[in-house]
């Protein structure tokens, strides 16, 4: 593991314990990790690994037990409270299993949700989301509610929503999770053109060896440590 | 307003339960409106009566007669400026059903006596000088769309004329009221013309009203003028005005109580239902405000977004249910006469704009606090 500044996440002995009762779950167990920027890292391993877990720490959803989370210089394990939530919201975009789209909002004004937290005026609001629902190929859905929606085409929304602020990091949790072979491919295409084409860089949490193929590199979870390191693609 | 649009669309994510929830709210603030009206109507102008006015009543009853003689002697009280009286006259104009106030007064002396009643000067002399003139109010002559010159027949049912018990007017002026509590509903007549032409013959009045000039000392007034009469056959009993339409107005009860009993009541229950209605669209949304915090949205911003949603749904039903009200309220007393101060006060309605936006903090305060404590990765895992 190195240390060089040109390291965008740098995660050091990172413990995350959680307590059910009496019983203690030790779901971290001193992990180090470091991602460059623009690299593209899937995160492997058996349910209950940690990797969501480790995902949620790098994302400031969730505090470690012990250890630090360095992210673009930031260390976010020292934040909370409103600084971490408006640090999210400039450095962060996140990609859910199950899209976690608002029902009572059209694909655009879901994807413009990111913004409303900006000092972007709604012009500038409107030009942003056009881009992002293009990027994802979308443009014609703007006005559609998620019901109207195939679940590939609802992921992508989330994927414009994720992209809509140009965060400094991409996380996706089992993008492809909920989703058709068909469907799930085209979102790995999408992904792998997001960080060859405009250099996002992406960690992403798979069960699916397919998909961690997509990335650049591959790291396996197991019982809280890190135990491989799978070859560059 | 930037946050509008997602918090108009949450509002309405269960549109029906939403619309039912805004119906009640709306009920209630009809209810509230119309209750703070009746409230008024029934304290019939406690709010506005003089506070340099005594009221001089028969001591066993009101509608006790007392000696036209007391007059000379009440005005001899040190501390009286000046002194009138009135009669209830009790007639029918067309059909019992059409009740009014009718009063035999001392014209000139009862216009000074209420300067809050406003008649054009040309109207007094015109009253003045007719002893069978009348002058009446402007919601009576809108009720019954009188205008002057009119001849109305009123029917004796308590005193006759030596003829019989028809009483023919003509109506000299119509006054207004100096503020919107003010009685414009009474039908006022010569005092003369009643003792000339009744076949019982002049002597007896209703009641005085006397104008004293400090009004710290009325009370002091009041049992100088009792004293003076006691022990005759016309006891009397003073007030204050303020004290006497109190004293009438709870004849049938503590309207004012009763009414603000049952305010409570409904406001109470519309704020169970309205949390109710909050909680269970927080509820709903876990997963959804989840989301909001992982996008950036702080505490502050989420406890924010669910008071502005549950304070809207009540402004919105509440302005709904008091226009509606005011609409209704403003077509004047639903009783044909008998409330004639049926109208909201100003204080009311503020006091309404406050318990909306209270209804509005408190329904959704424990919903927004629900969602405050909410942990990101805790709602996420649920979904």
């Amino acid at each position: 593991m190195s240390d060089t500044p040109a390291s965008l996440v740098q995660v050091r002995n990172l413990h995350k314990v959680f307590r059910r009762g009496s019983e203690r779950i030790d779901v971290l167990q001193g992990v180090n990790l470091d991602l460059a920027q623009g690299e593209y890292l899937s995160l492997m391993g058996p349910s209950g690994s940690g990797k969501t877990t480790l995902l949620n720490l790098i994302g400031g959803l969730d505090a470690p037990s012990d250890g630090s989370v360095t992210v673009s210089g930031d260390r976010i394990d020292k934040m909370s409270g409103g600084k971490l939530s408006r640090w999210r919201s400039r450095h962060i975009g996140f990609v859910f299993q199950l899209y976690n789209l608002l029902p009572v909002l059209t694909a655009e004004r879901n994807v413009d949700l990111p913004l409303l937290l900006s000092p972007l005026s709604r012009a500038q609001r409107k030009k942003h989301v056009a881009t992002a629902l293009a990027m994802v190929g979308l443009s014609d859905r703007a006005k559609h509610y998620p019901r109207q929606l195939s679940g590939g085409q609802e992921q992508r929304v989330g994927i414009a929503r994720a992209i809509v602020t140009d965060p400094t990091l991409l996380l996706c949790d089992e993008p492809t999770g909920d989703l058709d072979r068909k469907s799930g491919d085209e979102i790995l295409d999408l992904l792998q053109t997001l960080n060859e084409e405009h250099g996002k860089t992406i960690i992403m949490v798979t069960h699916d060896a397919r998909a961690a193929e997509r990335a650049s590199r591959t790291l396996y979870l197991d019982k809280g440590t890190l135990v491989t390191e799978g070859a560059d693609a | 307003m930037r946050f509008f649009p997602l918090i108009w669309s949450s509002l309405f994510r269960r549109k029906v339960r939403t619309l039912f929830t805004l119906l009640s709210i709306v009920i209630a603030f009809v209810l509230f409106n119309y209750l703070a009206a009746v409230r008024v109507a029934f304290s019939m102008g406690v709010d506005v009566a003089g506070n340099d006015r005594l009221m001089l009543i028969h001591k066993v009853s009101f509608i006790q007669l007392l000696p036209e003689s007391y007059q000379a002697q009440i005005l001899s009280v040190d501390g009286v400026k000046a002194v009138t009286h009135s009669t209830w006259f009790g007639g029918v104009y067309q059909d019992p059903r059409n009740f009014f106030g009718q009063f035999a007064v001392e014209p000139e002396g009862y216009l000074n006596m209420y300067p809050e009643f406003l008649l054009p000067d040309d109207a007094k002399e015109r009253w003045y000088r007719n002893r069978t003139g009348a002058v009446v109010g402007r919601s009576l002559a809108d009720r019954f769309d009188w205008t002057v010159g009119d001849r109305i027949p009123l029917q004796g049912t308590i005193w006759r004329t030596q003829d019989g018990d028809t009483w023919e007017f003509t109506i000299e002026g119509i006054y207004d009221g100096v503020e919107q509590g003010t009685d414009t509903t009474q039908f006022l007549f010569h005092y003369d013309y009643l003792a000339e032409a009744n076949s019982l013959g002049r002597s007896f009045v209703g009641w005085y009203m006397i104008r004293i000039d400090d009004p710290n000392r009325a009370v002091a007034i009041g049992d100088a003028i009792d004293e003076r009469f006691a022990n005759s056959p016309f006891e009397t009993a003073t007030s204050t005005e303020q004290a006497f339409v109190q004293a009438f107005a709870s004849q049938i009860g503590d309207i004012g109580t009763m009414m603000t009993a049952i305010m409570v009541a409904v406001l109470f229950t519309i704020l169970l239902v309205s949390a109710n209605t909050m909680g269970q669209s927080v509820r709903e949304r876990t997963s959804e405000l989840a989301v909001l915090k992982t996008l950036g949205f702080t505490n502050r911003g989420v406890l924010s977004l669910v008071l502005v949603e549950s304070v809207l749904l009540a402004v919105v039903g509440g302005t709904i249910g008091m226009g509606l009200s005011w609409l209704v309220i403003q077509q004047g007393d639903p009783t044909g006469g008998l409330l004639p101060a049926f109208f909201v006060p100003p204080r009311d309605l503020v006091i309404g704009a406050g318990l909306i936006l209270f209804l509005g903090m408190a329904s959704g305060i424990v919903p927004g606090v629900q969602a405050v404590r909410l942990r990101i990765v805790d709602a996420l895992r649920r979904t």
